[in-house]
């Protein structure tokens, strides 16, 4: 049994009570809704003639079903499904007194990009969301956690879910990375190592020196993608980078009690001495680009490397099935897979500090003939502060669609779809197939430098062979006078 | 299927109070088998069929993109060839993927009452736990020969026993294990957790009123 770690720590401070079925009673402090899996949850508190128990907790906004085209947003939206699942969050937000960030307001887009830029979630919380990804907010050393939507209603009626604690694996990320090499890189490379099942029943705190050289927007990466790793929730202690980071933004504490809440983050953290039940070491030192060859998470390989033939895999008859799928040839490397569309986008990959990283490899580039690339920023902030620094530009120049925030062809529930077997590089989590809206469609995922790399080229390229541009646009903070740039 | 055999979920019910739901002993009838592993719930539940607010119609969608050929006909996927069975044989690490509830509702809602594989995905098992539907884990080869068996004997009574963690057919009994809580709030019949949580709605209030970031 892990103590004194931060989830130890965080768990005790929300623990409700004990209940019958052995599980724990676990206070939320942060519900982070949205359109799709809110609704029926609703319907079942209007069943049982019950309120929202804690509306304040509760932060509501738009983003898996949102077209991304400015024109596609008049109301009432063209797909009449999708109007009545926008039309069902806006009279149950206001019903119930939820704050909710719908398409009138600028600060609309995806729960997991809104949630942290806006300064919603703060170290030490529990967080929950009924999206697999909430392990996102783990970044800042909260516990994120994905819920089905029968445990929406229980936060909804209770503040509460019934969980269970699980184990906690320290995962020690070493080494330094190297230029053109991120946080999707080393998220790819350990999902690669521990399996897309490796977390079932863990936790993930992941430390080291690679982890810690992160920012916050890389941070958000990793934890993002802790559930492809079969980890329900994924956590970096916070420090000082997350401190910066929380500062100025709009609904973060501010000046002494900013200092005060401090107190408590820092108390929070890993004790020096913590016990855990599971300690692995990843050595991220000369880790190349990775970018995924199969039809799930694990299945990755460095830019650079041979995509392994089945029977080197872990699971050869998955393998077999997947290239079959991709069409890639084992012995061969993922350099020159040639790929039809270039995502940048999602809750993964849709942060400004993503888009910047993008911009410098496109600067003074062109999209490839035929290539359809689009650029989704996760949020309306992320979009109007990029157009603020002229960074949208640089996307426009290069033949990049700029669009408004949402979800998009992650999971393409609006228009935005992989059509027929189109293979598209992504900056996205997911590489199931059907994934992106089309069942015969290929998704390779990659960092979003690796995306735009190859929406130059055409093709997966090694964006280390690329001379990147220092600088792209002109840095502006909109977080008020007390913040500093320090994205 | 042997008249032993057959029988459904909640038939320990105990009586009724209004609020409480049906104790789940035991799950009995016959079996679908699905191979492969990281059957994530895209695949179980198609992204575009999530455009609805009610489950309602969840059942027609399990595995629609995978259950029709390139014309849109029916092909010889098993949920088209195991109508009517509700004890689904899955491999490992089944319900990855998405936290979407909609694959759950929809394998349920098809008629599947208990699953019984190598291994689950946390949030598909906690969303199994809300609807009652209980998942028992079980070693590869116990999963594979499940699968196998029901393969050539379509008709033959399986029987999932939550209080036990074992699945009989053919004359065996295979041990698994069904996680803790969930095996208590089947057999309890607290497998839906609104009503025992809001008796404590007090003290939730208490822990808000605690916690150092409550205040803004």
């Amino acid at each position: 049994m892990s103590r004194g770690t931060l989830y130890d720590k965080v768990w005790e401070r929300h623990k409700v009570a004990d209940l019958p079925n052995g599980q724990d009673q676990l206070f939320i402090g942060l519900h982070l809704v949205h359109e799709v899996t809110s609704p029926q949850a609703f319907g079942m508190l209007r069943e049982r003639d019950m309120a929202v128990a804690f509306p304040d907790r509760t932060v509501a906004t738009t983003d898996h079903i949102v077209p991304t085209t400015s024109e596609g947003r008049d109301r009432p939206l063209a797909d009449e499904r999708a109007e009545e699942m926008l039309t069902h969050l806006e009279q149950n937000t206001e019903e119930a007194g939820i704050r909710f960030f719908g398409l009138d307001d600028d600060r609309q887009g995806i729960a997991h990009v809104v949630g942290p830029e806006l300064g919603f979630v703060q170290p030490g919380m529990t967080v929950v969301c009924g999206d697999s990804h909430t392990s996102t907010h783990g970044a800042f050393g909260a516990i994120g956690m994905g819920i089905g939507t029968s445990q929406i209603r229980d936060v909804f009626a209770t503040g509460s879910i019934s969980a269970d604690k699980k184990a906690v694996r320290r995962v020690e990320v070493t080494g330094e990375l190297g230029d053109g090499v991120g946080a999707k890189d080393v998220i790819l490379h350990v999902i690669r190592e521990l399996g897309v099942d490796g977390g079932v029943g863990h936790v993930y705190e992941y430390g080291g020196e690679a982890i810690r050289s992160l920012d916050m927007e890389g941070r958000l990466a990793v934890c993002n993608m802790s559930i492809e790793g079969g980890a329900r929730a994924g956590y970096i202690n916070p420090d000082e980078t997350t401190y910066e980071y929380l500062k100025g933004r709009e609904f973060a504490p501010e000046g002494e009690e900013f200092e005060e809440r401090k107190q408590y983050w820092e108390s929070i953290r890993s004790d020096e001495d913590a016990q855990y039940d599971d300690w692995v070491e990843v050595d991220a030192d000369d880790l190349a680009p990775q970018v995924s060859w199969g039809t799930n998470p694990e299945q990755v390989v460095g830019v650079d490397e041979p995509v392994p033939a089945p029977d080197e895999t872990r699971d050869p008859e998955a393998a077999e099935s997947a290239q079959d799928h991709t069409e890639v040839t084992p012995g061969e490397t993922m350099e020159g897979h040639e790929v039809d569309v270039a995502f940048l986008g999602t809750c993964t990959n849709g942060r400004v500090a993503d888009f910047r990283e993008a911009a410098r490899v496109l600067k003074g580039r062109e999209v490839a003939d035929d290539v359809r690339a689009l650029a989704v920023p996760g949020s309306g902030t992320v979009k109007r502060k990029l157009e603020a620094e002229g960074i949208d530009q640089v996307f426009k120049d290069a033949g990049f669609q700029w669009r408004e925030a949402g979800c998009s062809m992650c999971l393409a529930m609006n228009d935005d779809a992989l059509e027929g077997d189109e293979v598209c590089a992504s900056s996205s989590n997911r590489n199931y197939v059907g994934r992106q809206g089309s069942t015969e469609g290929r998704t390779h995922l990659m960092s979003p430098a690796m995306v735009a790399a190859a929406a130059v080229e055409g093709a997966v390229t090694d964006v280390r062979e690329f001379d990147v541009a220092e600088e792209v646009g002109e840095p502006v903070d909109d977080r008020g006078a007390d913040a500093e740039v320090s994205e | 299927m042997s008249d032993d055999a057959a029988g459904h979920a909640g038939d320990d019910a105990p009586e009724d109070d209004g609020a409480a739901v049906p104790a789940i002993r035991r799950v009995a009838g016959t079996g679908v088998p699905l191979r492969g592993d990281d059957i994530d719930t895209d695949q179980i539940l198609p992204a575009r069929f999530l455009k609805a607010v009610t489950f309602d119609d969840m059942g027609e969608y399990a595995f629609y993109d995978q259950r029709r050929d390139a014309d849109g006909e029916l092909n010889e996927h098993p949920f088209n060839e195991y109508q009517g069975a509700n004890v689904l044989a899955v491999n490992d690490n089944f319900g990855c993927g998405s936290s979407r509830e909609h694959a759950p509702q929809g394998l349920m809602r098809w008629g599947v009452e208990a699953i019984v594989g190598e291994s689950f995905a946390e949030i598909f098992q906690d969303n199994c736990k809300s609807l009652g539907i209980a998942t028992l884990a079980v070693d590869h080869g116990d999963a594979v020969d499940l699968q196998d068996f029901i393969e050539a004997n379509p008709d033959a009574g399986i029987e999932v026993d939550v209080r036990e963690e074992t699945v009989r057919y053919d004359g065996k009994t295979v041990e698994g294990d069904v996680p803790d809580a969930m095996r208590e709030a089947l057999l309890e019949g607290i497998w839906d957790t609104t009503a025992v949580m809001r008796t404590n709605l007090d003290r939730a209030k208490e822990v808000n009123d605690s916690l150092p970031y409550t205040d803004d």
